[in-house]
């Protein structure tokens, strides 16, 4: 779409339509895939803003930076994994290989959990070590981001559960391959957005 | 790939027909309009109640004792947040945008009705967590609709602790349901138009609604994240926003947190907002004038980068509701020339509307009673606005009724008005019946001239300053015995402009039977909405064949052509219209 000569066009001169069957669209990809791109820059302020107010509030004077649990580099490493399997998957179902991408897939949502279930962990190490939620700003902005990174990965196992649950019914794999596409390019946004965290955390 | 519509794709369209589908869990984007608007309305309503008692006890203190200060405080906080969340957002957006957007684009339905019907569902929830905290210990938070901190969850005030949870809650909620169905709004319209029906040819409607989408869409993230975080110093006791703070005589366990963070986040929110409910009333009266005026719009592109720009603009002017907290004073330089700049787009709006009247063929039927009425709101609402933009005027009149009157008429009464031009012109279309037209008239002139009775005074009281925010002003040395005389006029304007509103709901409900059947396209308009082989539209909207689009939105009164609107959906050349509604036969 050109914007220049969209917003140059005299709409008042009349021109008849080109003809084609379809409908008028902007964008040349499936409308999935741009509710997807126009989620991800939502979820992109979201992170934005609360990484402003995280700096903002470093200034105030009561800040102790946490201590770098070595746990934190297990999980980010259980994501990339995670992140280059569902690459696999997707590059499988273009083959169309349905075995092979279904495997991948689960095995992509499965690395996906154990994240989840790391940062549990080191919720509660930290937690233990006298780190809690309230004990002062740096934890509770860490609590604070890598719980909300969590939700959302949780929010995309729940697209993920729907997804392999069509793999074992009888859904063509034309039909998966967009599902599989969105929950790549969904799983490397969240990758992209956990790695910016935790630089973020961890540079205090 | 292309989107096809669920009509043109291979299986059968599965029509919904038992009573549940079709009118309750129903994905038809024509209902979950009417489902969006009902509940808005309904809680409209319940603001409305609000804002008599809150009258009441300014015009009459001491006089109704169900109305002490929480009470007072509870009804200011709940009056605010409902009418701008859950009554104007939903009822533009999910109300408007959802029946306006797949007719005026000529598609059948969203791109997402599945999502788009889980948006309803999610705002109901949202709308009945916010009711329920009238019904809690406390009840619901009193702490003004900007919820700053401290005071919002500090003991003393109104449903410190379950009120605010619940509002906190209830506004997530409300941010989820906005991003289900604003995903949607703007998927469908840059995705799924009718052939033909480029950008530039679009309703001014659906582009009022779609840049509003995209500026919540940005927004309400701010809303959100401080809504989370404030929820995680209320719960779990951290200090983002709470500095350390004694309460009745004791010290909270706070320590170090900044409120001022909090009111950047909540106006990084709270500004655009305002535009979220101004842009798409800006849109909806463009086409109410446009139609009833008989006239092309005046200056179309200049409509459409004024709207865009506007969008833009509103995300650099937050800190000028800030003015009073302190700030320094070349940030507050910066905000006041940004709030002062946006004058000029919105300027040229409101010159193209009254262009766009100017040796019209003017019909003054309701609809464009209230569209006109809104110029006149809006422009003095603006007005007011440039006084407030600039710092030194802004201090002394931030606390006063002076803000009241300019918030009101320029983002209360202004959209509310076009809300009603909106619902009488669409109101045919919705029902397939007119609505009648002397209780219209009666109905818009008692609005109107009651906004006028009430807002012109408070400005006058603003500049003695009166402040706004107390509970009753007793008696001070700068506030004269007859300020008190002018705030009983005041309450007896605003009871009689709330029970006028009853003239609009006969209205509706008689209409419903007993108005004259409105036929396909009652106005002579020329968008897509009012092509329709049915009205109300049938489940689809379009029949077998979709619209094919082959002239803009605004082919009225064209020289050479029997009829004074051409539909957008007609093929053929007869002639060119310049901006000035002149048309010129083709040679």
């Amino acid at each position: 779409m050109s914007f220049y000569k969209n917003v140059t066009s005299k709409p008042w001169e009349y021109s008849s339509p080109t003809l084609g069957s379809g409908p008028e669209s902007a964008f040349d990809t499936p409308s999935e895939r741009i509710a997807l791109t126009l989620f991800l820059v939502v979820v992109t302020v979201i992170f934005s803003l609360l990484t402003v107010t995280y700096y903002l509030r470093m200034d105030l004077g009561d800040w102790v930076p946490l201590a770098d649990p070595t746990l934190l580099w297990v999980n980010t490493s259980l994501l990339v994994v995670s992140s280059v399997l569902f690459q696999l998957s997707r590059n499988v179902a273009q083959k169309e290989q349905r075995l092979p991408a279904r495997n991948l897939f689960l095995a992509a949502g499965l690395f996906a959990i154990s994240f989840v279930v790391g940062q549990i962990v080191v919720w509660q190490q930290l937690a233990a070590e006298g780190f809690g939620v309230a004990s002062n700003p740096a934890s509770a902005f860490f609590y604070l981001l890598t719980g909300m990174h969590a939700l959302h990965i949780v929010g995309g196992l729940w697209v993920w559960s729907k997804t392999s649950l069509r793999f074992f019914g009888d859904a063509e794999l034309s039909d998966l391959r967009l599902s599989v596409g969105l929950c790549t390019t969904y799983w490397h946004f969240l990758l992209v957005l956990w790695v910016f965290i935790f630089a973020v955390l961890t540079n205090t | 790939m292309a989107y096809v519509p669920i009509a043109d794709q291979d299986h059968e369209l599965h029509d919904p027909h038992s009573f549940v589908t079709k009118y309750i869990w129903s994905q038809d984007h024509k209902v979950i309009a009417i489902q969006y608007g009902g509940t808005a309305i309904f809680v409209g309503l319940v603001a409305l109640v609000l804002s008599a008692l809150m009258r009441l006890q300014l015009g009459f203190p001491d006089t109704f004792s169900l109305i002490d200060p929480s009470a007072y405080y509870q009804a200011v906080t709940m009056h605010g947040m409902i009418m701008v969340v859950y009554l104007l957002t939903a009822l533009f957006l999910g109300g408007f945008g959802n029946y306006l957007i797949p007719l005026m684009c000529g598609t059948r339905d969203m791109v997402f009705p599945f999502l788009n019907m889980l948006s309803f569902w999610v705002y109901l929830l949202s709308v009945l967590i916010l009711l329920s905290s009238f019904f809690v210990t406390g009840g619901p938070t009193g702490a003004g609709w900007t919820l700053y901190p401290p005071q919002t969850i500090t003991p003393g005030t109104p449903g410190h602790d379950t009120g605010i949870l619940l509002m906190l809650i209830s506004l997530g909620v409300f941010i989820i349901a906005f991003t289900m169905g604003g995903l949607n709004y703007v998927t469908t319209v840059l995705q799924a138009r009718a052939r033909g029906l480029t950008m530039m040819r679009l309703p001014l409607s659906v582009w009022g609604i779609l840049v509003a989408t995209i500026l919540g869409l940005f927004a309400f993230p701010a809303l959100l994240v401080s809504a989370i975080m404030m929820t995680f110093d209320l719960t779990l006791g951290t200090s983002f926003f709470m500095p350390a703070i004694m309460a009745a005589g004791d010290q909270l366990d706070y320590n170090g947190g900044s409120p001022i963070l909090f009111q950047h986040l909540f106006w990084f929110f709270g500004h655009p907002e305002v535009y979220i409910v101004a842009l798409p009333a800006f849109g909806l009266v463009s086409d109410v004038l446009s139609t009833h005026a008989r006239k092309n719009i005046f200056g179309y592109r200049m409509m459409v980068w004024a709207i865009i720009a506007i969008g833009g603009l509103s995300f650099i002017v937050w800190a000028h509701h800030m003015y009073v907290s302190g700030m320094n004073p070349y940030f507050g330089f910066f905000f006041a020339t940004t709030t002062l700049i946006i004058a000029v787009p919105t300027a040229m709006k409101v010159y193209n509307w009254v262009l766009t009247l100017w040796e019209g063929d003017i019909r003054l039927n309701t609809p464009m009673l209230f569209a006109i009425g809104f110029v006149f709101t809006f422009v003095h609402g603006g007005l007011t606005g440039l006084f407030l933009g600039n710092v030194v005027i802004d201090l002394p009149l931030s606390d006063t009724y002076f803000v009241v009157a300019h918030f009101h008429m320029v983002m209360g009464v202004s959209p509310v008005l076009v809300l009603f031009a909106s619902l009488y012109h669409w109101y045919p279309k919705v029902t397939g019946r007119m609505m009648n037209e002397t209780l219209g008239k009666l109905h818009f002139w008692c609005t109107f001239l009651g906004t006028y009775a009430i807002y012109l005074p408070m400005h006058y009281l603003g500049f003695l300053g009166v402040p706004r925010r107390y509970y009753a002003l007793g008696s001070t040395d700068f506030i004269p015995e007859s300020a008190q005389a002018l705030n009983a006029n005041i309450t007896i304007a605003a009871i009689f402009v709330g029970v006028a509103q009853i003239l609009f709901f006969i209205n509706v409900f008689w209409s419903l039977r007993h108005g004259k059947p409105a036929g396909n396209n009652p106005w002579g308009a020329t968008t897509l909405e009012w092509q329709t082989p049915d009205t109300p539209p049938k489940h689809g909207n379009w029949g077998p064949e979709l619209p094919v689009v082959h002239r803009w939105a605004y082919d009225y009164s064209v020289p050479g052509y029997p009829q004074d609107f051409i539909p957008q959906n007609v093929a053929g050349d007869f002639g060119v219209s310049d901006d000035h509604g002149h048309a010129e036969p083709k040679a």
